[in-house]
């Protein structure tokens, strides 16, 4: 982590100068960290990263240990063998779940920065009849919980005989309605009414100036939108269970497989968990800063 | 709001396709300027279809369609029948039903109320000037981008009764094995730490947000006035603080809500939530008459119950913090 002392950047735009950085002059006192505060922050990132760390503990050693008094707090050597009877276990279709939820989380992610910044760009910029009205409709439905139609959408999967198949948790999340928002959020600040006019008199065409001038400068958000969305098909976890087998399931439910087993398995349990949890660590410890940042920025609030 | 029934800058649109052509520029033709007026007046539209056609096909029509199911003796096979009201009737004197809502409740409010103080008082933590910053922020973050079921596993062996690690440090301490799944009470408890586990982190960075937003001046003057630490975080951070708090409750209050993967992993994957269903939650109950026994008309009878309830309580939340701005 390199990242340590700099700060992601658009998190001190709020704040002229270096406020944060430096403790002020002459109040020191005042906003200092005292060492209590340094104890209690890293025993809550101790608290933090313990159950992360506990999948490893238990992932790279053998059953006999699970029980152990007092337990094992460090990894042991078994991690390979874990792996191999992880992705032979029949039962949990394991690199096929891994292999259907990187798939379904990639398309639902680019999909969603794609539409979201189209329709967040037309909203926030150009004019056009039942704009307000629209946008209130996408507000309204970014309160209803997703559970509320699930019933009637399992319905129409079984009608479109999409149960069972990838599509199935791929094509109703195409688009979401934070999506949209979001992206209108931030398009309304970041591209400048005065660039597009300026683009309008060179005759640019508006799908050109989506293209040239304002998916520059949704960039970041995008990706802190596509970020977040990835995550969240990665973790979706009810609507799988409806729709899909077990046969062919995303990793969350590859999980609940392994988990459900009348007789639980723990070091393959652990492993798997591991596996399933790696993918979405590596994209913190990459984009972390970023999304740090767009949680702070507020450009996530509702 | 609403509609505009006339868009006020076609002045600015007019401004910015010239009518008059310069010398230099070539006028544009009637096949250019139709083009571009297609373009202005079109293209928003275009550029807005994708989301709503998806959404009312994926979105809209199945959140309407669930009111007309429950009003239905809906079942997978024996076919359906008109039966208005009578789901919700049911549902009012179905003691299971209102068995889940209690447990719902009861780990929202034993999982909320500790998650949004404990939130508060890291990021009043944070919010000072500290040596690596981002480190402590990806710290306490990193339990949100944690792979949900995973995490539900993990505690559900912490909270083994045999070998669990929490009976383990509670015997050290001379406290005899919990069984954490057999009562109300204690696999409550573990469910609401699972929760708070995950997204505690997330809710300080916003309070953190906030509190950076509020100027330094007032701290500083009232340090001046010699309010303590303590003071000025109760009579200055907080109040200000209050959209955020408002922001955090419910969102918490949605999720809350409808919890249903941790007390699912919780109970190895079992719909009913424990032997006695002591942590079935409504969405669990809900998607065990749905889609194990196939009861669609009740289930989604329950679905809109639910719904009802989460805006119901939004409003309360929303209030009871509201008030306390008054009050204080």
């Amino acid at each position: 982590m390199s990242a340590i002392g700099t700060g992601p950047r658009p998190l001190t735009l709020a704040r002229p100068g270096s406020a944060q950085r430096r403790p002020p002059r002459g109040s020191g006192a005042l906003w200092r960290a005292s060492p209590l505060t340094y104890v209690t922050l890293i025993a809550t990132v101790a608290l933090s990263v313990f159950p992360i760390y506990r999948m490893l503990v238990v992932a790279t050693r053998t059953n006999d240990v699970v029980g152990d008094v007092p337990p094992p707090l460090l990894p042991g050597g078994n991690l390979p063998e874990n792996f191999g009877r992880l992705f032979a276990t029949e039962p949990a279709h394991f690199a096929r779940g891994l292999t259907n939820s990187a798939l379904a989380s990639s398309v639902v992610a680019l999909s969603v920065m794609l539409f979201s910044s189209l329709a967040g760009f037309a909203f926030a910029k150009l004019r056009f009849r039942g704009r307000n009205a629209l946008l209130l409709v996408i507000l309204g439905t970014m309160m209803v919980p997703v559970q509320m139609g699930i019933i009637p959408l399992y319905m129409v999967m079984v009608k479109l005989h999409w149960t069972g198949q990838l599509q199935a948790v791929i094509v109703p999340f195409l688009v979401t309605g934070f999506g949209v928002f979001m992206m209108r959020q931030y398009a309304s600040q970041a591209v400048p009414d005065e660039l597009i006019d300026a683009a309008r008199v060179d005759g640019a065409s508006t799908i050109r100036i989506y293209w040239h001038v304002v998916l520059p400068a949704l960039r970041p958000a995008m990706a802190v939108l596509g970020l977040f969305t990835f995550m969240q098909t990665w973790n979706e976890f009810m609507w799988p269970l409806v729709v899909l087998n077990p046969d062919n399931p995303t990793v969350q439910l590859s999980l609940n497989q392994l988990n459900s087993a009348y007789f639980t398995d723990y070091t393959l349990l652990f492993t798997g968990t591991l596996i399933s949890t790696v993918p979405l660590l590596i994209i913190f410890a990459l984009f972390g800063r970023q999304i740090i940042g767009g949680i702070m920025e507020g450009a996530l609030k509702a | 709001m609403g509609l505009e029934l006339r868009p006020p800058p076609t002045r600015d649109r007019q401004a910015e396709v010239p009518p008059v052509p310069s010398a230099d520029a070539p006028a544009p033709s009637g096949w250019r300027a139709g083009r571009s007026w297609l373009d202005l007046k079109a293209s928003p539209y275009l550029y807005i279809a994708p989301f709503f056609l998806l959404f009312a096909v994926f979105g809209l029509f199945p959140i309407g369609y669930t009111f007309w199911v429950s009003l239905h003796d809906w079942e997978l096979i024996g076919g359906r029948e008109f039966i208005g009201l009578q789901n919700y009737a049911e549902l009012m004197v179905d003691a299971d039903f209102w068995n889940s809502v209690v447990n719902t409740f009861g780990i929202f409010v034993i999982s909320t109320v500790p998650q949004l103080l404990i939130a508060l008082v890291l990021a009043n933590l944070l919010n000072q000037w500290l040596r690596a910053r981002t480190f402590f922020r990806m710290g306490v973050l990193i339990p949100m981008v944690t792979s949900v079921a995973a995490v539900a596993i993990v505690f559900s062996q912490l909270y083994g009764r045999d070998y669990g690690m929490v009976n383990w440090l509670l015997g050290l301490v001379g406290v005899s094995p919990i069984d954490w799944q057999a009562d109300k009470w204690s696999s409550w408890i573990a469910i609401s730490t699972m929760v708070d586990w995950r997204w505690t982190g997330y809710n300080t960075l916003i309070y953190l947000a906030a509190m950076q937003a509020i100027p330094r001046d007032l701290y500083e003057a009232a340090a001046i006035d010699g309010a303590s630490r303590a003071k000025q975080f109760w009579r200055i951070t907080v109040p200000l603080l209050r959209p955020a708090i408002i922001f955090t409750a419910i969102i918490s209050t949605i999720g809350g809500l409808q919890l249903f993967t941790e007390p699912l992993l919780f109970g190895s994957g079992q719909m009913g939530g424990g032997s006695l269903g002591q942590f079935q939650t409504m969405t669990m109950y809900m998607f065990e008459n749905a889609f194990r026994d196939y009861e669609y008309g009740y289930g989604a009878a329950i679905a809109w119950v639910l719904f009802v309830i989460i805006i119901l309580v939004s409003i309360v939340n929303f209030l009871i913090i509201r008030r306390l701005r008054s009050t204080s």
